[in-house]
């Protein structure tokens, strides 16, 4: 399981309800079902991954996130994630608004874009960064609203988002006290536990 | 010479014909005092006698729906392509069970069987049976089977609606809800084809007010035409330009190139009446072919049933309401080019599951083949069918 994954499982209650906006292959789902007993959705638009939630048995809709959500009632789950996606969405502030509409509490999971790696390659490259992590040419990325942690946190302060959690970590996907103390220049994920 | 069937055909199948003496109570108000149901099995009941699946029809379909009733049929069921072993629907798995519905004209109870209070056909007095009157004598089948729980119950277009009844009214008796190609209601537009459908039935001379058997005719017209208007909308545009869009090249040389995806029967114009396009023609002969295998009177009860039905009429209007008591798991697919019932249609059903918090799963298949597309071998939908179904089969298999 990706290490970012097995942090924020911690934070699902067993036996809750979860929404997993780009579910992927299941994978997540899955394994909250059987070692929570979860009661599972995901959305998906991608048909190899459909067909892999398929085989898992995981319950999937085939349905555009970038679209709307509008079909999902007022806290109709107690937790949505968004993992490794947020960067890829037409309009991620629309998104964190219907997310905190539909879910109790809501995980999002983003690569960091303040992370040293990134400013380092610009600043002396003067090129978009690509590496092993975010490996697209700026004119193909599907990463189109890349952010830092400080974006974030700015965000939102501004929508009045309430951090439960935040956990910044390297690509080990470990968190040292270097990266508590300057998370956005040395994190490479920020994972949130947000309400509202 | 005998025909050379598949291997991975049912092979020959016999259907049986089971006679229910208890009265049916129909929604109507009225009763059916005894009736039989024609039945097809394929595949074994395993010894848990938990890995039934049952098919329900959709408006023309009939209990054959998989396999050859002998050697020289020249078509097997009408879903071979989906059920037989090693297919989606593995009879080497599951044992398969469909039936003609009441009303239809396939052998099971409807206006052609006599009515034994009048010693005569029912013809128009065959009572007007719906969704839930056939889930009902479905339910009492399943009973006569020694089957407590389907392992899945598959239906596509009126079939899926008979699935979606079987959910709401029988919970506790299906583990997994398949609809395909679906809708939770007729639309204005749906119930307007079916009433030109109708219409051209009744206006057929030979109609006699459905007592044609007593006359001694049909009113095969009638029929033709329904099913020529009721056969356009299951096609799409896309589909209608495949069929019928030769590309110029394979036209006779004298032919007028001007045709494409509109190919005409000779290449060159009547200026008459006669039939110029392969369209037409086409439309004739499907329709010849299915006046010849239909009752009219069937028909008209078979479009009634999907006028009339509305899962949400004892929940205020609200589909969610219906679903509270369901306990299977959905599995519903669309088809894009779909125009009868369209994504957006089976979206509404997938929105009142969510609302109602049901485990449910939804495809949207990209098919140029419109609604027909649920009979069809479409290479994803077939995969969603294959794989969502070995899943079922590992829970009652076990």
């Amino acid at each position: 399981m990706r290490a970012d994954l097995d942090i924020i499982q911690h934070w699902i209650a067993p036996g809750s309800r979860v929404l997993d906006l780009g579910c992927g292959d299941g994978s997540l789902l899955e394994y909250l079902k059987r070692t929570k007993g979860v009661s599972d959705t995901g959305l998906e638009i991608d048909e190899r991954k459909i067909h892999a939630c398929l085989e898992k048995g995981v319950n999937v809709l085939q349905q555009d996130l970038n679209k709307s959500l509008t079909n999902f009632c007022d806290k109709s789950f107690d937790t949505v994630l968004l993992t490794q996606t947020l960067q890829a969405v037409s309009y991620p502030d629309v998104l964190m608004d219907e997310m905190l509409r539909i879910g109790r509490n809501v995980i999002v999971t983003f690569p960091n874009f303040g992370n040293w790696r990134s400013r380092w390659y610009l600043t002396f490259k003067g090129r978009m960064p690509v590496s092993n992590f975010m490996p697209y040419q700026w004119y193909d990325t599907p990463n189109i609203h890349f952010c830092t942690v400080r974006d974030f946190d700015a965000l939102c302060r501004e929508r009045q988002i309430n951090v439960i959690t935040r956990t910044v970590v390297d690509h080990k996907h470990q968190g040292s006290w270097m990266i508590r103390l300057w998370p956005n220049l040395l994190g490479e994920t920020a994972i949130y536990h947000l309400s509202r | 010479m005998p025909r050379t069937i598949p291997e991975n055909s049912v092979g020959i199948v016999t259907p049986q014909r089971l006679h229910f003496d208890e009265p049916l109570m129909l929604r109507s108000g009225k009763s059916i005092a005894s009736y039989d149901l024609m039945v097809e099995t394929y595949g074994m009941l395993n010894a848990a006698r938990s890995n039934a699946i049952l098919i329900c029809h959709a408006l023309s379909g009939d209990h054959h729906a998989a396999g050859y009733h002998s050697e020289t049929d020249a078509k097997p069921g009408w879903w071979d392509n989906c059920i037989g072993p090693g297919k989606p629907i593995d009879t080497n798995k599951f044992f398969v069970v469909c039936l003609n519905n009441l009303g239809g004209c396939a052998g099971s109870t409807g206006p052609t069987s006599m009515n034994p209070e009048t010693g005569t056909w029912y013809g128009p007095d065959f009572p007007v049976v719906t969704v839930r009157d056939w889930v009902n004598s479905q339910a009492r089948l399943m009973d006569r089977l020694g089957i407590s729980q389907w392992a899945a119950i598959i239906g596509g277009s009126l079939g899926g609606m008979q699935v979606m009844r079987w959910s709401i009214s029988y919970p506790e008796r299906l583990r997994h809800a398949i609809m395909i190609a679906v809708a939770p209601k007729l639309s204005a537009q749906n119930i307007a084809f079916n009433e030109v459908a109708r219409q051209s039935i009744t206006a057929d001379p030979h109609f006699h007010n459905g007592r044609y058997l007593e006359h001694g005719t049909y009113p095969k017209k009638g029929v033709m035409l329904a099913r020529m208007v009721g056969h356009i909308t299951y096609l799409s545009d896309s589909a209608m330009r495949d069929k019928f869009g030769k590309n110029a090249e394979e036209l006779p040389s004298d032919a007028i190139k001007s045709n494409f995806g509109r190919d005409m029967r000779t290449g060159k114009l009547s200026f008459g009446l006669d039939v110029d396009f392969q369209v037409e023609s086409y439309l004739h002969y499907q329709g010849e072919r299915f006046s010849e295998r239909f009752d009219a009177n069937t028909y008209l009860l078979m479009t009634k049933a999907l006028d009339y039905f509305d899962p949400t009429v004892d929940y205020d209007g609200d589909l969610s309401k219906a679903f509270e008591n369901s306990q299977c798991r959905f599995l519903l697919m669309s088809f894009s080019s779909d125009w009868r019932f369209p994504p957006e249609r089976t979206r509404e059903i997938v929105d009142a599951l969510l609302k109602a918090r049901k485990p449910v799963s939804y495809l949207e298949i990209d098919a140029d083949q419109g609604h027909d597309a649920f009979l069809l071998p479409v290479p994803r939908y077939m995969q969603a069918l294959t794989t969502y179904l070995a899943r079922v089969s590992d829970e009652v298999n076990a």
